[in-house]
């Protein structure tokens, strides 16, 4: 369970614990999502938002990580083909 | 779009697949549990373009399908009461529960309303003080949070006329109880990616290591779910069984701390009943003490019932991976996604539902793998 | 009145009447008034103001397109146009679709009681603008008012007759293998532009509805000597249910490249946050166009010069005579079905 989206935090516009909210673009489409569950997310940032609500701050690091994966284990491989 | 345009990159996607072609020696059976990557798979094609041996069962990951029928007997009953608002995500407004559906109550003069956010039915009970409204609190433990979060701030708002049909269930133990059984085929998992990014995934290294299956935590993108059948294979052609985590943009072992300790202070964990499955313990929430205020069930006085279902339908045994929905005598004859039987035809995410929108309804070869070998 | 000054106020003031009345629809001297007043003046046309049961029209000796549709737009007002703007152009664009020359048009209203007069004065003068931009005459018309709850606000019902001036036989039948399934724009912002308006979906986008009439490109490529084999507007459904019509009705094989299917950003966010197929959401100014693989670089050439905010894409072609399916190629290369949904797709979380 499932349907997630990654948005932009344009603008925070409550800055309550309760009821944290801010204005989060989508692609240019832009929804107030509530960041209730991310007190430490800013302008800026990337969160994944679900039922309105935002669950996590994306992280730009793993997200090369990942898919950096396929491109190192074709490197390896090159290598073993080369070696041998 | 950033952070998904490029995992849907169609270089590094058949990297994935010429990888997994090259890695890929044995029969494999990897379930994954959630509705959205099943429709993923269904939808970019990802099973066709694996290799023969290894076979991709969907797991009982999509709440709208396990949502008993007692439990929707019970939303029609309330969205039928003259002065209720029923609030609904859209994807359960076709689930047919003993005699018909919430679209059905709402063509009958019920006030049934669509909401994208559990915060959406709040605005409408703060703006509709002389209506009872009710939320229809479905999903798994990606949605619980904020199903909490709502009901944090209607406590704090002293809402007296809003409230919620919980039918939260847990992730873990329906896994649990898929490898309890003696029928199982699955040799791995991939686990669902936005479920771990609220409770992260050490409950799943617990399952990793007593059942001896490897378990990744996998994204919704082609190049995740590529990604985490992969990483998956690796470990079964190397006889490993670890929980790792392919969806690290996204996840962290411990999840959303705030989130789970507001879930931990709203709701208490309870037995539930699967639609496929009978009763799992300890596998839902429920309104905590504090909050039973908010209980629709409480507040409206609803009885337990229990609700007959169809003898042809199959879901329970495809929801757990022993049957694939081609398996079926009735798919697509007598079960369709006008009329169905069970489960697993009724959502977008069912397996069944996914097939028929997707595939051929002619190609109905059982290609279920044996699973377990070399 | 003149139209070239620009847009008078309604013609019927507050201080007169501000809400439609049972009364506006009884045939008595409040109705005559509502439809002089707000229809003859917006619409204008000769044949109007004869106030007869019925137009005469002389059209010439050619073929004639007849059509109908009606229009139930909730919310009547949303972003890019109105339920008016739909009636005409929904009409013109069925007329289109036949190689058709739109010529007329006739108009039924049901009004809601309690319907603001001034809504009903900016349907109306929508209605004329697009009209006059689609080249067509608002000839006849009937108005009923009933009684509040009864219907949703305002009702439109609009025919529209039109000249075929060619001789090809445009439709389904007449797609052959190997022709080119053309777009002429970007899909999805009619459907995403009424939802942005909707309670519990609402959200801030720059997005309209792409609402447009569609004849003039029809009628040069006809006027260019391309063999148009089919054209289909895309309307409720999407551009999955069409071509899954057309499969259907023809008994052949469509192919399509899902990376050639062209979706703008905006609306693309919008899909993915609400759980929606972009295939399946509603258009108001998008056709397809069916022809030969080489008349296809000139159709696209003629169609984007009269579409300036969008641009056409070859979308698949045309594969065998069997099966009668919509087959997509996903971006990992993998193919599959496109089916028709059983029924209104709704939002989802899962």
């Amino acid at each position: 369970m499932c349907l997630a989206i990654p948005g932009e935090i344009l603008k925070i516009t409550d800055t309550d614990p309760v009821t944290r909210s801010g204005d989060v673009s989508f692609g240019g489409v832009v929804k107030e999502v509530s960041l209730a569950l991310v007190p430490e997310a800013a302008v800026g940032d990337y969160v994944i938002v679900h039922a309105g609500f935002a669950l996590n701050v994306l992280d730009e690091d793993e997200a090369r990580t990942t898919l950096d994966y396929i491109r190192q284990i074709e490197d390896l491989q090159y290598e073993d083909d080369v070696s041998q | 779009m950033k952070f998904i345009d490029e995992y849907r990159d169609p270089d590094l996607a058949r990297k994935y697949v010429r990888e997994i072609e090259r890695v890929a020696k044995g029969s494999w059976n990897i379930m994954e549990v959630c509705g959205g990557q099943t429709h993923a798979i269904v939808r970019y094609g990802i099973d066709s373009a694996l290799p023969r041996g290894v076979t991709l069962l969907h797991g009982p990951g999509c709440p709208v399908c396990v949502t008993p029928v007692e439990t929707i007997d019970k939303a029609l009953e309330l969205a039928s009461h003259d002065n209720v608002t029923f609030c609904s995500f859209g994807d359960m407004l076709r689930v047919p529960g003993s005699t018909k559906d919430l679209l059905s109550v709402r063509a009958e003069g019920g006030d049934v309303r669509i909401v994208y956010s559990p915060l959406d039915s709040l605005k409408i009970a703060r703006e509709n003080p002389d209506r009872e409204v009710v939320f229809f609190g479905i999903g798994f433990e990606t949605t619980a949070p904020t199903t909490a979060m709502t009901v944090l701030q209607a406590k704090r708002f002293g809402l007296s006329n809003f409230s919620v049909l919980t039918a939260l269930v847990l992730i873990p133990p329906a896994i649990e109880s898929i490898l309890d059984s003696p029928l199982t085929r699955v040799n791995a998992f991939l686990a669902p990616g936005h479920v771990c990014t609220v409770t992260g995934f050490r409950e799943y290294e617990r399952l990793s290591e007593k059942y001896g299956v490897p378990i990744v935590v996998t994204g919704f993108e082609a190049v995740d779910l590529l990604q985490g059948i992969l990483m998956s294979l690796r470990q079964l052609e190397n006889s490993e069984a670890r929980t790792e985590n392919q969806y690290g943009r996204a996840v962290q072992i411990d999840g959303n701390t705030a989130a789970r300790k507001l879930m931990d202070d709203v709701f208490e964990v309870i037995d539930r009943k699967w639609r496929g499955f009978g009763t799992i313990p300890s596998s839902g929430y429920g309104l905590s003490g504090d909050y039973s205020e908010f209980d629709a069930e409480k507040r409206f006085g609803l009885t337990d019932r229990v609700a007959e279902e169809s003898t042809e339908c199959i879901s329970a045994q495809i929801l757990q991976g022993i049957k694939k929905p081609s398996d079926c005598p009735a798919f697509g004859v007598t079960c369709t996604p006008e009329k169905p039987l069970g489960a697993t035809m009724v959502s977008n995410e069912g397996a069944c539902n996914a097939y028929y929108r997707y595939r051929s309804r002619a190609k109905s070869k059982s290609t279920l793998g044996k699973g377990g070998e070399k | 009145m003149k139209r070239d000054s620009g847009w008078p106020e309604c013609p019927i003031p507050k201080s007169d009447c501000e809400n439609i009345l049972l009364a506006h629809g009884s045939g008595g001297r409040m109705m005559h008034q509502l439809i002089d007043r707000i229809f003859v003046e917006a619409f204008g046309t000769a044949e109007l103001r004869e106030a007869h049961d019925g137009a005469v029209l002389q059209p010439g000796s050619k073929r004639i397109a007849f059509t109908t549709d009606s229009y139930v737009v909730d919310p009547i007002f949303f972003p890019g146009g109105d339920i008016g703007t739909l009636a005409v152009n929904g009409t013109v664009n069925d007329l289109a679709m036949c190689g058709a020359r739109p010529m007329y048009l006739s108009t039924g209203f049901i009004i809601e009681e309690g319907l603001a007069v001034e809504d009903l004065w900016r349907v109306a003068k929508s209605m004329r603008d697009s009209a006059d931009s689609a080249g067509i005459r608002i000839v006849t018309g009937d108005t009923k008012v009933v009684e509040r709850g009864k219907c949703d606000k305002l009702f439109i019902n609009s025919a529209g007759v039109g000249v075929v001036e060619h001789d090809l036989d445009i439709g389904p039948s007449s797609i052959r293998t190997g022709d080119k399934i053309i777009i002429n724009g970007d899909i999805g912002r009619h459907g995403i532009a009424v939802m942005s308006e909707r309670e519990g979906l609402s959200f801030q986008s720059d997005i309209e509805s792409d609402c447009a009439p569609l004849a003039k490109a029809v009628l040069r490529m006809l006027d260019a000597g391309i063999e148009v084999h089919c054209l289909r507007d895309l309307t409720r459904g999407g551009l999955a249910t069409s071509l899954v019509e057309i499969s259907q009705t023809s008994g052949y094989n469509l192919r399509l490249n899902e990376s050639s299917i062209p979706v703008r950003d905006d609306v693309r966010g919008a899909c993915e946050f609400l759980g929606l197929d972009p295939m399946y959401v509603a258009n108001e100014g998008r056709f397809v166009t069916f022809v030969p693989g080489d008349n296809s670089d000139e159709a696209m050439e003629i169609i984007n010069s009269e579409s300036p905010d969008t641009s056409s894409s070859v979308i698949g072609s045309v594969g065998e005579k069997s099966g009668a399916l919509v087959l997509i190629q996903s971006i990992i290369g993998a193919e599959r079905i496109v089916e028709m949904l059983s029924g209104e797709q709704l939002p989802r979380i899962c």
